[in-house]
């Protein structure tokens, strides 16, 4: 019974998920005019040719370094909870 | 807990050849697909490999925390730092003040393919070098804190 109520749910939201993805349309957005800004100004302005690398450290520098802030206080927070894991090696965890 | 001979061994000779193809990510961020945090991931997981390899015993006495810590720390200040030394040109915060200057990383990049020319990008590769070597320092110290503890049941 719960074998059967499981693979039901499956194709129920399986069925769900297709027909959302066969409507769905790729490449074609409303509005280009920042898309068409990046990739016409891009190269000059920042002289990097490539335009991920422009956009992820030059028009939106700031987001980097959140994801950086983000990282370092990821690893604050290993290195607090695997403090006192080992013995012997507490003084240096500190 | 040590690996077998084969396995250390495979792990040493591997290791270079892992850091040098991480740095290549780092070095040409602005130029191919990747950039500093994917480079940075490449070369800890060189240091996975060799903690893995050798026991964890073996390389905390070649590594200490403090120095991974200090790495990491200290390309989080290069990064904010070059951004904030844009500020003290009289230009907005992370203005790419680099750029077609003419000086290090200031070649001119006209409009259309990708020649692939190392000396362009004005700050970016800096960034992509701060950003590199804090996620190594990041990502190995995280590493070395939860491989910690490999081999101790086999030894108890």
């Amino acid at each position: 019974m719960r074998k059967e109520l499981s693979i039901l749910i499956i194709i129920i939201f399986g069925l769900f998920l297709g027909l959302i993805a066969l409507d769905l349309t790729f490449g074609d957005p409303d509005n280009t005019a920042m898309d068409d800004y990046f990739i016409q100004n891009g190269q000059e302005q920042a002289a990097t040719n490539n335009i991920v690398t422009t956009i992820v450290f030059d028009y939106r520098g700031f987001d980097t370094l959140g994801e950086s802030t983000v990282l370092f206080t990821a690893v604050i927070g290993v290195a607090l909870m695997y403090r006192k894991l080992v013995k012997g090696d507490a003084d240096e965890n500190e | 807990m040590r690996m077998s001979k084969i396995v250390r061994f495979a792990a040493d000779v591997l290791f270079g050849a892992i850091v040098i193809f991480g740095l290549y990510v780092i070095m040409h961020g602005h130029l191919t697909p990747g950039g500093g945090f994917q480079g940075g991931a490449i070369v800890a997981t060189g240091a996975a490999l060799v903690i893995v390899a050798h026991s964890y015993e073996e390389v905390i006495g070649m590594i200490k925390k403090a120095v991974l810590m200090a790495q990491e720390s200290a390309g989080l200040v290069m990064f904010a730092g070059v951004a904030l030394i844009a500020i003290g040109l009289g230009t907005t915060f992370f203005f790419n003040f680099l750029a077609n200057s003419g000086s290090l990383f200031g070649m001119t990049v006209p409009f259309g393919p990708n020649p692939g020319e190392l000396n362009t990008g004005g700050v970016l590769p800096l960034m992509n070098i701060a950003v590199g070597i804090e996620v190594w320092g990041g990502l190995a110290i995280v590493i070395l804190y939860m491989l910690s503890g490999i081999g101790k049941k086999e030894e108890a």
